[in-house]
C-alpha cells in the first residue's frame, strides 16, 4: 500500500516538474519584475569596476589621479593601449617579450601540475596503500601554506644551482619550479575531490571486461575527468600568468620579466606616481588572455566548481 | 556464503586486483608527484626551519661570505615581542586582525553567495544564464588589477566611491565636502581593529569573493530533489521551514568545506592588502603574508622571514586542524 502511494507521488511530481531545470514554470509578472530588478542591481555592482577600468584606459590625458565619474572620458582613444605595447616599462624590453615569458610560465606550470597531479590524485582516490592518510594530510598541510611563505628557502635553494653563468634562481625555469611547488598539491587535492565523485562501479565493470588498472584509468576515468582536468589546468594557468612573488624576488634580468612583474613595477611602492591610463590599458591587455581562456572553458569550470561543491 | 553461491552469483569483484598489486600501482602513480614535491615543496619547508634559526641575511649571499650564524630562537623572540625595528609592527595585533579579517569576509561572502544563488534558482526567472555568466567575472580578473582598480576607486579626492557617495548625498542635500573620505589612510579605528581601510578592503574583497560562493551554492541547490519540497508542501510546511529543513540541509555539506577553504585563502590574501592599502594606515591592515613578503623582498632578512613563515605555518595548521575535524576533508571515496 505504502509503496503504491510513494510511487504515485513520484510520478505525479515528475509530471509536474517535467523539464529538468524547471525553467518553463511561469512566474507572476510582479515577482519577475522585482527579482529582475535585484539581478540588475547585482549586475551593476559586478560590472562597475570593470567598466571603470576600461574607461580609465581610454582616457588620453595622462592622469596620475582619477578624475571623477566620467565613464566615457573626453576624447576617448586607444592611445594608451599603443603606449602600453610600445613602452611597457622604462626598461628595454618589449611587450611581446614580456607576454611570451608569461605564456611560457603559465603553460608550463599548468601542464606539469595537472599531468603529474592527476596520477597521484587517482592513487589517493582509489588505491589503498601504506602511508596514504599521512601523505594526504601532508599535502593538505602544504596547501594552506601560502606561496609567500616559501620564498626564502626556495630562493636560497635555487640559488645554489649554478652552472657556469646560469643561475637557476634568476631564471624563468626556477620561477616555474617555485610555482609548481605550490600548484602541485593544489592540483592533487582538487583532482582527487573530483575523482572521488566518479563511481567505482565503472572501474569494476571495466575489470569484469578484462581491463587492467592502468587501462581502466586511461580509458574510463580520464575521459570522465576532463572537466576537472580543464578546471585544474585553467587555475594553474591563471596562477602562472599572474604569478608575481617569485618572479619579482628571483628574476634579475629585465629580459626575463613577465607581464605581471612589469605591471607591478608601474604600481608597486617604487612607482612614484601611477599613470592610471597606461596602467589600465596594460591591465586590460594582461587580463584578456586569461579571460578568453575562461570563456572557452566556462562550461567545464562552472560544472567543476558546482560538482566540487556537491561532493561535500 | 557457500562456494556454490559465490560461484554462481555474477557480482563484480569488490576490489580490482590483489592488495599487493594495488599498492604497487599506487606507488607507481604517486612516484613522480612525490619526487617533484619532495624536492620543491617538502624540502624547502625543512630547509626553512633550519634557516629560521640563523641570522641569514643578504650579506650571506655574497661570494666569499663565511655563511650565516646560528642564533637559536632569537628570530622568533624578535617577532613575537614585536622587535623588528619597524615601529608599527605589533605581532599580536597583526594576528588578531588577520583572523578577524578572514572570518568577517567568509561570513559575508557565504551569506551573499547563498542569497544570490537562491535568487537565481527561482524557477521561471528569465535571463538566468546571462546573469550567471556575468556574476563570475570578478573571479576572472587577476588579483593585482582588482586591487589597483579598487585602490583607484577608493581614492580620497576623486575616486569613484566618493564620487558616487557625493552624488547620492546631493540628492539628500548633503554638501559636497562631506564625502572626502580618506578610505585608505585615515589612521583611526572605527571599531576595534577596524580602520576605514578595513572596510574598503572588505568591500573590495566581497566584490571578488561572493561569486564563487554562489557557484558552489548553486551546485548544491540544483542537487536537491524536488520531491522533498513537494513532500514538505504536503506536510504543510511554510517557506521558512522548507528552507531550514530541506535547503539548508543540502547547502551545508557543500558550503562548509568551501567556507573553510575560503577562510584559509582570505587569511592569506596577499594582493588586496599589499597593493590596495600597502598595510596602511600605519601597518594596521598588514597581514601575516604581506609582512612575510616584505621581510624577504624588501629587507632581505631571510632568517627572520623564515622564522615568520614557520610561525605562520603553525598558526595555519592549528586553524586548519580545528576546522578539519568538522569537514573531514581527508575522507576518501569509500569512507
Amino acid at each position: 500500500m505504502a509503496r503504491v502511494t510513494a510511487g504515485a507521488l513520484r510520478r505525479r511530481a515528475q509530471r509536474r516538474s517535467a523539464t529538468t531545470a524547471g525553467d518553463e514554470k511561469k512566474m507572476p509578472l510582479r515577482r519577475q519584475a522585482i527579482l529582475q530588478a535585484l539581478c540588475i542591481f547585482v549586475t551593476l555592482t559586478v560590472l562597475f569596476p570593470i567598466i571603470w577600468v576600461v574607461s580609465l584606459s581610454l582616457d588620453p590625458r595622462d592622469l596620475s589621479r582619477p578624475d571623477g565619474l566620467n565613464l566615457i572620458p573626453p576624447g576617448a582613444s586607444l592611445d594608451k593601449y599603443a603606449d602600453a605595447v610600445n613602452t611597457p616599462t622604462s626598461n628595454p624590453v618589449s611587450f611581446w617579450e614580456l607576454a611570451f615569458n608569461s605564456l611560457k610560465l603559465a603553460v608550463a606550470t599548468s601542464f606539469f601540475s595537472v599531468a603529474i597531479g592527476v596520477f597521484a590524485a587517482y592513487a589517493f582516490s582509489r588505491l589503498q596503500f601504506r602511508g596514504r592518510q599521512f601523505l594526504m594530510l601532508a599535502i593538505l598541510a602544504v596547501l594552506m601554506l601560502p606561496a609567500v611563505a616559501t620564498i626564502a628557502p626556495l630562493f636560497l635553494q635555487l640559488n645554489a644551482v649554478r652552472i657556469g653563468d646560469f643561475n637557476l634562481r634568476a631564471s624563468l625555469a626556477g620561477v616555474g619550479l617555485a610555482v609548481v611547488s605550490g600548484l602541485l598539491p593544489f592540483a592533487i587535492w582538487n583532482l582527487k575531490g573530483y575523482l572521488d565523485t566518479i563511481p567505482k562501479e565503472l572501474e569494476e565493470a571495466a575489470a569484469v571486461d578484462g581491463a587492467s588498472r592502468h587501462q581502466a584509468f586511461f580509458h574510463v576515468i580520464l575521459p570522465l575527468a576532463v572537466p576537472a582536468l580543464a578546471v585544474t589546468a585553467f587555475l594553474g594557468f591563471i596562477a602562472g600568468w599572474t604569478e608575481f612573488y617569485f618572479s619579482v624576488t628571483f628574476l634579475e634580468n629585465v629580459k626575463d620579466w613577465t607581464l605581471a612583474v612589469a605591471l607591478n613595477s608601474m604600481v608597486g611602492q617604487f612607482a612614484t606616481t601611477t599613470p592610471w591610463a597606461k596602467f589600465s590599458a596594460f591591465a586590460i591587455l594582461f587580463a584578456l588572455p586569461v579571460s578568453l581562456v575562461y570563456l572557452l572553458l566556462q562550461k567545464y569550470i562552472v560544472a567543476g566548481l558546482a560538482i566540487g561543491g556537491v561532493k561535500g | 556464503m557457500s562456494v556454490a553461491t559465490a560461484a554462481t552469483t555474477a557480482r563484480p569483484p569488490r576490489r580490482l586486483g590483489l592488495p599487493g598489486r594495488d599498492a604497487r600501482t599506487a606507488y607507481l602513480y604517486i612516484a613522480p608527484a612525490l619526487l617533484v614535491m619532495a624536492i620543491i615543496t617538502f624540502y624547502p619547508l625543512i630547509f626553512q626551519v633550519y634557516i629560521s634559526f640563523t641570522d641569514f641575511q643578504f650579506k650571506n649571499l655574497l661570494p666569499r661570505n663565511p655563511g650565516p650564524e646560528w642564533v637559536g630562537l632569537e628570530n622568533y623572540a624578535r617577532i613575537v615581542e614585536s622587535r623588528l625595528g619597524n615601529q608599527f609592527f605589533n605581532f599580536a595585533r597583526m594576528l588578531s586582525f588577520n583572523l578577524w579579517w578572514a572570518f568577517a569576509n567568509v561570513v559575508i561572502h557565504v551569506i551573499i553567495g547563498v542569497g544570490v544563488a537562491l535568487l537565481l534558482n527561482q524557477p521561471g526567472l528569465k535571463f538566468k544564464r546571462f546573469y550567471r555568466a556575468i556574476f563570475i567575472l570578478p573571479v576572472v580578473i587577476p588579483a593585482i588589477i582588482v586591487a589597483t582598480v579598487w585602490k583607484n576607486m577608493f581614492h580620497r579626492d576623486s575616486g569613484a566611491i566618493n564620487e558616487l557617495l557625493t552624488g547620492v548625498g546631493m540628492l539628500f542635500k548633503i554638501p559636497e565636502q562631506a564625502f572626502q573620505i580618506d578610505w585608505l589612510r585615515a589612521p583611526n579605528d572605527i571599531l576595534p581593529l577596524m580602520p576605514l581601510a578595513f572596510f574598503a578592503l572588505l568591500i573590495a574583497n566581497t566584490w571578488l569573493g561572493w561569486p564563487l560562493n554562489s557557484v558552489v551554492a548553486t551546485g548544491a541547490l540544483q542537487s536537491i530533489p524536488k520531491e522533498l519540497y513537494e513532500a514538505a508542501d504536503m506536510d504543510g510546511a511554510g517557506p521558512w521551514q522548507k528552507f531550514r529543513n530541506v535547503t539548508l540541509v543540502y547547502l551545508r555539506p557543500a558550503m562548509v568545506p568551501y567556507a573553510i577553504y575560503g577562510f584559509v585563502t582570505t587569511f592569506n590574501l596577499f594582493h588586496l592588502s599589499f597593493f590596495m592599502t600597502g598595510g596602511e594606515p600605519q601597518g594596521k591592515t598588514e597581514l601575516l603574508v604581506t609582512q612575510a613578503f616584505r621581510l624577504v623582498y624588501q629587507q632581505r632578512e631571510y632568517g627572520i622571514g623564515a622564522a615568520f613563515a614557520v610561525l605562520m605555518f603553525f598558526i595555519l595548521l592549528a586553524i586548519t586542524l580545528l576546522v578539519n575535524r568538522a569537514a573531514k576533508a581527508t575522507a576518501s571515496f569509500d569512507q
